[in-house]
């Protein structure tokens, strides 16, 4: 039998195969990983609740289901962390915001059902950003997450805690959500396989809205495959979705098994490199780019002008959308509730503006603020109007660029991780860290950040970008697969595999 | 401007001589769909609060909305019924405003996108005048929840110590149709207004969309009312027309016919006191209180009440095939006053006979009652008199007696066969009433069947006139008129199992 140890450093397809093979059981797979996250996870901080006897109870369940010989789900046994964006029956379920602290959803989401039915232990919940607004996990309620390859360093956002989890072992599967990036930007900083599928491709029923037209759900892992892996178990049509898409889920475990790249037309996208981008991160992006030619892609330069509109639109419906989604987080009915202090007996909207004031951060506040300015009377025209035009643009840019190249590829973020604290204080720097990801969320369509290497001035890991159109997700992990299993090749290992181990000591946060 | 209810009022002539109404009315129909617009909660009236609930209703985190594919054909039935034309694309939006029983904090409604949109209601007046009501929209949308305020002497949120929610109405479906500016209605803009609700909901009804019960809250009117000064005696005419709206008020939610004339009457001599006195119209919502018969001051509304209404994200867009909304079409039931006219003429009543169906809420059982095989006379007969009668008494609908239409029927075929005469008639509708079994059953039950034997009513006859020589002398001196009296002795004898008119046959051949 394998050392348990050991365990945690298999992929979750070698994990499925151990499993299946009875090399180790799924309570022993499962017990690793918690006593992993026993020891770590006061140091990162990725996970908002670890529910230990759930995971070991559904790791039971499953071994007696394969010892009585039932068919399982491939990934059945195989552990998957959370982020807390998603509902999870009779588990706290908080955003990341103090508003919903303590608060316990009475229904899963449709994907936590897809993942119970599947029969993966579920063993927390992910931080984040509060509702997902970020780029860095510092804007959690609850204290930022800390980036394996250096604590000192954020791991991305909003999804940062999903992305140190699976990074540092801690689980080798995770749900993400994506609205500007929040799969793929903390995917490309700490070394790990973010995936956002097409919109309407993975169920948002249950998931704590951020911004509708944009939120998309999606897997964390360390491999393509494993992500493919997830994504087919969370994917596909959901009834109770009305946005979700009514086609079955596209074949992309089987796409992560391609490796051939000739004939393959891949775009470069001449607006998402060059200036702005960490020297570094160029530099991988460029060997990754000279990989592909070698394998047999056909490169191609394409244009997509109204990018630089991207940012701007984006901050603007973002907001716009989430000013409506948190209206409902009133402090009437569940959820965090203050009275004011200076009011002997207050009224309900005291009560509300108190509860509101001490249960949203800066950052949500600041964009409630944008969202409502932007969609009032006499404005919505200029603003939230105007946006949704650029928005077809966008949509028009990648139409025209897919007709030259079958998918695009781009350095996933500008920079690799940067310090704690670096960008708090300028909302606009933090958010530029998002712009080679947004796009594909104004145009629905899919991306994928896989490694591609560390940059030589930090040593930080660098992610890269594939883009397909929408609904043809598989293009984007047959590339993706391909380029990863030559990078490996060609670095004779997974770049994880630089990343320092973690000291178990708490940092104070 | 007073938000007292014991302001001082115009009479309503006096205000119709300096200015004139219009009226802009918005009905709120709760459609009887099985579920709710946005989740498959049941819809059931009178259900323990808040067990028709879910998350998506409840509006709570990471709920998401689907639309109900039977509300929209509802929707776009009505919309055809009014003459709308029916959106080839719309969407749903959302209109953000806090409501303590509107979970999510925004409405899920329709704005700019109607589903259905430029149509009409043809409304017809108590003397029979048309008047052509235009419709500016039907559209979409949920309906809220219902607090109710505990503690407090009027019922309302201010001075109520705690107030309940229930949310088993939240997320039930809801139309709203919206008219254009109703202008041209002179004096009689509360007829106008009256009629047009009542034509609506008989339209509803027959579309079966809705259970269409005011007093249960199925149908709400929001009355709006402005006046402008009058440019001449003609309301309808083009000078008139130029004359700028006034300020307008929302009367909210009221729910009777009658009270949508009254609410509508009231506004106008309130608008016309305010006005005379020198002051202007706060635009505002106000309440009607059935009671006092009076409307007052709610919320000050201005035409930018900030909603920051955009496309709901959550749902797709609504884009009925053509194929579809012809397929729709092809199901509309007659148009109410057209139904009426034809079944006026088929029937051959009088205006006021067809009146009295009308009244009674007769029409759909006496059409059924003729199909069964009764006369339309008699088929009136009952169901507008004794029928009508019992179930005014009984404060419940003619449909809920216990009778039906073949029973009615059935009766009418007995008399006209000749086996009973009124009076038996109605004794057999009392037997089928107390729930004796069926007009033939009761009738052979209680032994009620007209004699038909000659011999036994020439005896009766010949004893009667025998007893009564003073009237046998009146009738011989040519006061045929006092057989009566005889008639009635023989019925006696023959415990009114005879047919009255040959006993008068019979009595008057004997003594002419």
């Amino acid at each position: 039998m394998t050392n348990p140890t050991d365990l945690t450093r298999l992929t979750a397809a070698k994990m499925a195969d151990g499993l299946a093979a009875g090399e180790f059981n799924s309570e022993q797979l499962t017990q690793a990983h918690l006593d992993r996250i026993a020891r770590l996870n006061p140091t990162l901080n990725a996970f908002l609740l670890v529910d230990a006897e759930g995971a070991l109870a559904t790791a039971r369940d499953i071994d007696a289901r394969r010892a009585a010989g039932e068919q399982l789900h491939r990934l059945a046994g195989v552990p998957v962390a959370v982020k807390d964006i998603a509902c999870t029956e009779g588990l706290p379920t908080t955003a990341g915001s103090r508003t919903l602290q303590g608060w316990v959803p009475p229904y899963d989401a449709t994907i936590v059902t897809r993942l119970r039915e599947a029969g993966l232990p579920i063993l927390g919940k992910t931080n984040m950003d509060e509702f997902a607004m970020g780029s860095s996990t510092e804007h959690s309620a609850y204290g930022p997450t800390r980036n394996p390859w250096d604590t000192d360093r954020i791991p991305g956002g909003s999804g940062g805690g999903s992305s140190a989890a699976v990074a540092a072992f801690l689980a080798p599967l995770a749900i993400g959500s994506d609205t500007g990036g929040s799969i793929r930007q903390p995917a490309a900083v700490t070394g790990t396989v973010g995936a956002k599928p097409t919109y309407g491709g993975v169920s948002r029923y249950g998931i704590i809205a951020l911004a509708s037209s944009l939120d998309q759900i999606g897997p964390c892992a360390r491999t393509v495959e494993d992500a493919a892996l997830l994504h087919e178990v969370i994917g596909g049509h959901d009834p109770m979705d009305s946005t979700s898409i009514e086609a079955p889920v596209p074949a992309v475990l089987e796409a992560s098994a391609t490796r051939d790249l000739a004939g393959t037309r891949v775009g470069i996208v001449t607006e998402l490199t060059g200036e702005g981008y960490q020297a570094g991160v160029q530099a991988r992006f460029d060997e990754a780019v000279e990989l592909l030619r070698a394998r047999g892609a056909e490169i191609v330069e394409v244009s997509c002008p109204h990018f630089r509109y991207a940012m701007a639109a984006y901050y603007l419906i973002l907001p716009s959308e989430a000013s409506s989604n948190l209206a409902r987080y009133d402090a009437m009915r569940y959820g965090l509730r203050v009275g004011p202090d200076d009011v002997a007996s207050p009224s309900a909207e005291q009560v509300m503006a108190a509860s509101r004031d001490a249960g949203f951060g800066d950052e949500v506040k600041r964009r409630i603020i944008l969202g409502t300015y932007a969609l009032s009377s006499g404005y919505y025209d200029a603003y939230y109007g105007q946006a949704q035009k650029v928005r077809t643009l966008i949509a028009r840019d990648f139409e025209a660029a897919f007709e030259q190249a079958d998918v695009l590829i781009s350095p996933t973020a500008p920079t690799t991780a940067f310090k704690i604290g670096d960008k708090t204080e300028d909302p606009m720097a933090m958010y530029l860290n998002d712009i080679a990801t947004i796009p594909a969320n104004l145009a629905g369509i899919p991306g994928l950040s896989l490694p591609s290497g560390v940059a030589d001035e930090d040593g930080l890991p660098v992610g890269l970008q594939v883009l397909a159109p929408a609904t043809q997700d598989q293009r984007m992990y047959a590339v993706g697969a391909a380029l990863e299993a030559a990078l490996v090749e060609q670095w004779g290992g997974p770049v994880l595999d630089r990343a320092p181990e973690v000291e178990a000591t708490e940092v104070s946060a | 401007m007073s938000t007292q209810t014991a302001e001082a009022v115009v009479g309503y002539d006096e205000a119709l001589t300096r200015y004139d109404p219009v009226l802009g009315l918005e009905v709120h129909v709760e459609l009887n769909t099985a579920t709710k617009m946005f989740c498959g909660c049941a819809t059931g009236f009178g259900a323990e609060p808040n067990t028709q609930t879910c998350p998506v209703c409840l509006g709570l985190p990471g709920a998401l909305p689907v639309v109900n594919a039977t509300a929209v054909e509802s929707a776009i039935r009505i919309g055809l019924a009014l003459n709308c034309q029916i959106a080839e694309w719309c969407r749903f939006a959302r209109k953000n405003y806090f409501y303590p029983d509107m979970p999510k904090n925004f409405q899920t409604s329709q704005y700019d996108e109607p589903i259905a949109f430029d149509g009409y209601l043809d409304v017809e007046l108590s003397d029979g005048e048309v008047f052509r009501v235009e419709i500016e929209r039907a559209h979409m949308e949920e309906d809220t929840g219902k607090s109710t305020h505990v503690g407090g002497a009027t019922g309302r949120i201010h001075g109520a110590e705690y107030s309940l929610v229930d949310f088993n109405r939240a997320g039930i479906p809801l139309i709203e149709i919206v008219t254009k500016p109703i202008t041209g209605a002179g004096e009689r803009a509360p007829e106008v207004a009256k009629a047009y609700v009542g034509a609506l909901r008989d339209l509803l009804k027959a579309l079966a969309v809705s259970e269409v019960k005011m007093e249960q809250g199925n149908v709400r009117c929001d009355a709006n009312v402005s006046l402008r000064s009058r440019a001449g005696d003609d309301p309808t005419s083009a000078e008139q027309a130029q004359v700028p709206l006034g300020t307008r008020t929302e009367t909210k939610n009221v729910n009777s016919l009658r009270s949508v004339e009254r609410a509508v009457r009231y506004e106008i001599c309130r608008h016309a006191a305010v006005l005379d006195g020198g002051g202007s119209i706060l635009q505002e919502t106000r309440h009607w209180h059935e009671d006092t018969g009076v409307t007052t001051s709610g919320r000050p509304k201005s035409d930018a009440d900030d909603y920051r209404y955009f496309p709901e994200p959550d749902l797709v867009p609504v884009a009925p095939t053509r194929e579809r909304v012809e397929e729709l079409r092809a199901t509309l039931p007659e148009p109410p006053a057209e139904r009426r006219r034809r079944l006026q003429a088929d029937w051959g009543y009088s205006d006021l006979e067809m009146r009295d169906v009308l009244n009674a809420g007769a029409v759909e059982v006496i059409e059924e009652t003729v199909a069964a095989g009764a006369t339309p006379a008699a088929a009136r007969k009952w169901w507008t008199g004794e029928l009508a009668r019992r179930a005014n008494a009984e404060g419940a609908e003619v449909t809920e007696l216990g009778v039906t239409p073949a029973h009615i029927a059935e009766l009418d075929g007995l008399v006209r066969d000749g086996r009973l005469n009124d009076s038996m008639a109605r004794q057999v509708l009392e037997g089928v009433l107390a729930g004796e079994g069926g007009p033939t059953e009761v009738a052979d039950a209680r032994g009620l069947e007209l004699v038909q034997d000659d011999g036994a009513l020439e005896v009766a006859v010949d004893k009667v006139i025998e007893a009564n020589p003073d009237v046998v002398e009146k009738i011989r001196g040519g006061k045929v008129q006092a057989a009566g009296a005889l008639i009635g002795q023989v019925m006696k004898e023959m415990r009114g199992q005879a047919d009255a008119a040959k006993v008068r046959e019979l009595i008057l051949g004997r003594l002419t």
